[in-house]
């Protein structure tokens, strides 16, 4: 069974977001998806300074077998993103939810996250997969 | 029956093992109404006896004639040994190398093919090749337009003295995906691409920009001055090369003060016979920064749980296989059996043999421009520095001077006027290796009087 | 060890000319090549050892049965190499003229032919280099008669979810978006979800008979009945022709344009992934919009079609005419078999994936649709062998290799778990197709009792499996000086 946090949102397409006290969301991919995935081999990581809705596939995560799009969890902007998976993309693989981070925005609207799933429906939803 | 091993008695089995009366019974879930009784244009099977006959007069019926005539094709002298070991069973007959380990001869072969791209055009990465060269321009156009993230223009340059036909399949290709191919004009004097065409879209969002070497003409552009305006302007810089000629020609890696981005071309004169324009491969090599939008299979060296060298294909979830409706391109396949000739063909020439097949094909046509434009009324336009190709001029009708030499089995160059409105009995020649000074002699002579005729 | 290991500096074979070696003066300095490109310098009898053995690492259908679905790895015959290599097509010009062309000409002109009378279709154009070019050829054509009669709207392309990567792909390439169909657990396309997915928006569907799944479209009818009734055109995927050829033709079920994979059906060679020729019939409301050149006859001669007569042609798709030595091998090999002999390829295709399933299922592996008859191809599933031995497909794949035979195509179609797609081919023996079925037997039983072992196959190879997430992270695409 993979890890699934209880203080972060999800989506169904296994992004994981979390508010930070400055007000920007962090969002990367869950343990279910890097697992799912494999070893991961690349990311393309979104433009900074980017405005995209909800949804737009913004950045790719590829591994040997699978190329998987990232898509914005919330409208917003991004503001960075983790450089350090430019050079070691397995981060993902050993830590989904902390190190493995993908890129952060400051959303149009704080309230959008609460339209994400928590963690008990995710993981309903992962068990119907 | 050819082809079909089964005997009566092995047919009596499987179908009991199967569990039915007769092999018509398959196809049962047919709908009844839609079966055909038999074909009829079709004709009755030949035994290859018959067939060779066929096809040995139909060979022969064309004549094979002495060739001037280039454009895109090339008549080159081939290696015996090349497709000797080509064609054995085990490069013909293979699949594309989706088991590696079952598939290390072409692996290593693509990965060697590579290498020697890369070598001849000075970039980085190559894949393992296109379907032909106009097709690799038209797929350089789409990656330029995934690579260029600071334009949103989709705007390409392309000018007109770029092989038409290139130009042409690149429209039909990338026409439905919002991408303004803009041509550009030539110098009419020297056919070349020069700076003053190009300043008018100083300051444009322009995505790439396309560069011939040696133009459609045969005629050397400057690339260098091309491929810094380009640069300056955040536009990729596409080059078209012959690669025959990059044993001789500066290669796209050293244009400018950055070198081009992609490189593509037609591999035909390195060991592809003319064989009515195919198969032959495109080719397409880049820097290192854009090998992740760069289309087609491409094989990379890697290690077996043992530590011993292997090659597998790599970059896969580029692909149409893995990434469906977001592949970078619908292609699966490249031109493998093409490429596996073209490979042994340059290790066979080498750096020296190219160099000199180069070498030779340049000294031949300029010694038929000089001996053609002797005779009255063959005039050269664009008279630069040039390659293998030239553009001539005559006081007569092409079209008519050209049907005389072909009754007389000699291919004396292409009619440009169908090509360029403005370059009537204009026509394009060439002059390979092959074409010795007793060749060139005979095509002077033969177009001598068929001016004549033609008065 | 690479060729670039065997390079000597200043070894040449000597088979060009060596008159001069000097750069020419009549070309500015900075235009002219300043260092030697890093090709190999070997003799030639180096050069000629190094490629033979390296060919000896390939399996091929030369030599190894290679069952491989959905690619058709059928015998090649050798005239259709030797007679498509005769000195007076090799040394044709693409650009000579069409009166120093007939006997070319006309091979092309009755390959053409033959196509429309095979697939029951009215116009064929061969220019297409590939079946994935074909699929452009297709789809574009559909967009440019739907825009001819003005129906712009239409903006979607429906595909079975079955279908092959490219299909999608190709879509997209010509600025469809893709809408996917799903498939019922018989095999056949959802009819009632293609009734909902249909409408104004519907530019085509594109389809596989008999799908990538091994079986038949028994409502292949109704399917066409609904898709012309929205509007829409109906694309066939060549890639199963092989499965009907001389039984049953696409223009009959009502498909409006199809591909053909020369290199499946007509047995030109695979080469290590090329070339290949995806020919394109047209029904004849299509015909305008074909690609050329296409070559028709008048009289006695034979004349290319150009873009005076063709107005609303799609365009080229090749600088010349596509891959004209693959279509002479096409030609021959149409013309060895002969009317008879199309239908030969159907009906023992067919025997031999139906016999190769019935004596599998016979020894306990399971088929993916267990009861009805398979086309010339048919899925098993290792679902069962991945849950309780935890041997996968791949496992079973590898190991195939160490016992003589090529892999079937594994994991696709995406549907099936765990999937081997087997298509014998209707050019093997029984003795060979036996064999198989005992060493998929043998591969059982090593599943059963040493599963582990089966992991690291195959044993046999010139390398095991190899590390592609180090292929693909650290990338080494091209020899050079430097990197050894």
């Amino acid at each position: 069974m993979s890890e699934i946090p209880t203080d972060l949102r999800y989506t169904s397409s296994h992004e994981w977001v979390r508010l930070e006290e400055d007000g920007s969301v962090t969002v990367g991919i869950t343990d279910h998806a890097q697992d799912a995935l494999g070893d991961l081999v690349f990311v393309e990581l979104p433009e900074i300074g980017i405005a995209l809705s909800q949804g737009d596939a913004c950045c790719v995560v590829e591994s040997v077998k699978a190329a998987s799009d990232i898509y914005m969890p919330i409208s917003g902007e991004v503001l960075d993103t983790n450089q350090a998976l430019v050079d070691e993309p397995e981060i993902i693989n050993n830590s989904s939810y902390d190190d493995g981070w993908i890129f952060k925005i400051q959303p149009d609207d704080e309230d959008d996250i609460e339209q994400l799933m928590d963690a008990s429906t995710y993981e309903s939803e992962l068990e119907d997969e | 029956m050819p082809f079909i091993p089964h005997t009566e008695e092995e047919i009596n089995e499987m179908l009991s093992v199967i569990g039915i009366d007769s092999i018509e019974n398959l196809f049962d879930e047919i709908p009844a109404h839609l079966k055909i009784d038999g074909l009829e244009k079709v004709p009755p099977g030949l035994n290859e006896m018959s067939v060779n006959r066929l096809m040995q007069r139909r060979a022969a019926q064309d004549g094979q004639p002495l060739c001037f005539l280039g454009a895109g094709a090339y008549d080159h002298h081939i290696p015996a040994a090349v497709w000797q070991i080509a064609t054995r069973g085990e490069y013909y007959t293979a699949y594309t190398p989706y088991q590696a380990e079952a598939s290390q001869g072409t692996l290593q072969l693509t990965y060697e093919f590579q290498s020697m791209m890369t070598a001849l055009t000075g970039l980085d990465v190559s894949n393992a090749s296109l379907y032909d060269g106009a097709t690799a321009l038209a797929e350089a156009v789409l990656m330029a337009v995934r690579s260029n993230r600071k334009s949103k223009s989709r705007k390409i340059l392309i000018p007109r003295s770029v092989n038409p036909s290139y130009t042409k399949v690149t429209e039909t290709i990338v026409k439905h995906q919002n991408i303004e191919l803009v041509n550009v004009d030539f110098d009419a004097a020297t056919s070349k691409t020069t700076l003053e065409h190009l300043n008018k879209f100083n300051g444009e969002d322009i995505t790439a920009v396309v560069i011939s070497q040696p133009n459609f003409f045969g005629t050397l552009e400057d690339v260098d001055a091309i491929t810094n305006w380009a640069h300056e302007n955040n536009t990729i810089v596409i080059a078209v090369v012959n690669p025959l000629s990059l044993a001789i020609l500066r290669p796209p890696g050293e244009w400018g003060e950055t070198g081009a981005d992609i490189a593509v071309g037609d591999g035909q004169p390195l060991g592809a016979p003319m064989s009515s324009g195919g198969p032959y491969y495109g080719f397409m090599c880049c820097k290192q920064a854009y090998v992740r939008q760069m289309p087609g299979r491409i094989v990379g060296r890697t290690v077996d749980q043992q530590g011993r060298e292997g090659f597998v294909l790599t970059l896969q979830a580029r692909e149409q296989h893995i990434r469906r409706s977001k592949a970078t391109s619908n292609i699966c396949t490249n031109q493998g059996l093409v490429v596996t000739a073209s490979t042994i063909h340059m290790s066979l020439l080498g750096p020296e043999g190219l160099k000199q097949t180069a070498l030779s094909c340049h000294a031949n046509t300029q010694k038929m421009v000089e001996t053609l434009s002797a005779i009255e009324g063959v005039e050269v336009v664009f008279d630069q520095p040039r390659f293998h190709e030239a553009v001539l001029k005559l006081n007569r009708s092409a079209s008519a001077v050209l049907h005389k030499l072909a009754q007389q089995n000699i291919l004396g160059g292409l009619d440009l006027s169908e090509l360029y409105a403005d370059m009537e009995d204009h026509i394009l020649v060439c002059a390979t290796e092959l074409r010795i000074d007793e060749d060139i002699e005979i095509f002077a002579s033969a177009l001598a009087a068929a001016l004549k005729e033609a008065e | 060890m690479l060729i670039f290991e065997h390079s000597a500096s200043g070894r040449k074979t000597r088979i060009q000319s060596t008159s001069g070696n000097e750069m020419p003066t009549d070309i500015p300095a900075e235009l002219l090549r300043t260092s030697k490109p890093g090709l190999p310098e070997v003799s030639e009898m180096q050069a000629v050892r190094h490629y033979t053995s390296l060919s000896q690492k390939n399996f091929s259908i030369d030599t190894h049965f290679y069952p491989l679905g959905s690619c058709t790895m059928k015998h090649n015959p050798r005239a259709c190499n030797s007679l498509a290599m005769l000195p007076g097509f090799l040394s044709r010009h693409p650009l000579a003229p069409e009166e120093n062309s007939q006997g070319f000409m006309a091979c092309m002109y009755e390959l053409q032919e033959m196509l429309c009378d095979v697939t029951g279709m009215a116009g064929f154009s061969l220019t297409p280099m590939a079946g994935a070019q074909g699929e452009f050829a297709g789809v574009a054509m559909i967009r440019a008669y739907h825009d001819a009669n003005g129906d712009t709207e239409r903006k979607e392309i429906l595909v079975p979810d079955a279908a092959h990567g490219t299909n999608p792909a190709t879509a997209t390439m010509c600025g469809f978006s893709v809408k996917e169909i799903p498939t019922k657990a018989d095999g056949d396309v959802d009819v009632d979800a293609l009734k909902a997915a249909v409408g104004p928006q519907t530019a085509g569907l594109m389809l596989t008979n008999p799908s990538t799944l091994g079986v038949f479209e028994r409502k292949i009818e109704e399917i066409a009945k609904i898709v012309h009734q929205a509007g829409g055109l109906l694309y066939y995927d060549g890639a199963n022709l092989n499965a009907i050829l001389g039984k049953i033709r696409p223009g009959d079920m009502g498909f409006d344009v199809i591909h053909s994979n020369l290199h499946k059906t007509f047995s030109t060679p695979h080469g290590g992934g090329g070339p290949g020729s995806g020919a394109i019939g047209v029904a004849e409301r299509l015909k305008p919009f074909m690609p050329l050149p296409v070559v028709t006859r008048e009289g006695d001669n034979y004349r290319w079609l150009t873009e005076k007569d063709a107005p609303q042609s799609i365009g080229r798709m090749s600088a010349f005419m596509g891959n004209a030595g693959v279509l002479l091998r096409a030609y021959v090999y149409m013309r060895l078999l002969g009317r008879e002999g199309m239908q030969r390829v159907s009906e023992f295709s067919t025997l031999n994936a139906n016999y190769m399933m019935a004596q599998l299922k016979a020894r306990g592996f399971q088929a993916a649709i267990p009861d009805r008859y398979a086309s010339h191809e048919f899925i098993i599933t290792l679902k069962k062998q991945a849950k309780e031995l935890n041997v996968s497909a791949m496992d079973f794949a590898k190991r195939l290799l160490d016992l003589g035979y090529h892999a079937p195509t594994t994991y696709f179609p995406l549907l099936v778990p765990e999937c081997l797609l087997i298509e014998p081919t209707e050019s093997e023996a029984k003795e060979m197709l036996d064999g198989f079925v005992e060493a998929m037997v043998q591969i059982q039983h090593e599943a059963e009792t040493d599963a582990d072992m089966l992991h690291n196959a195959p044993y046999t190879m010139p390398v095991n499996r190899l590390d592609e997430v180090r292929a693909a992270k650290q990338l080494d695409l091209a020899w050079s000086d430097e990197s050894n």
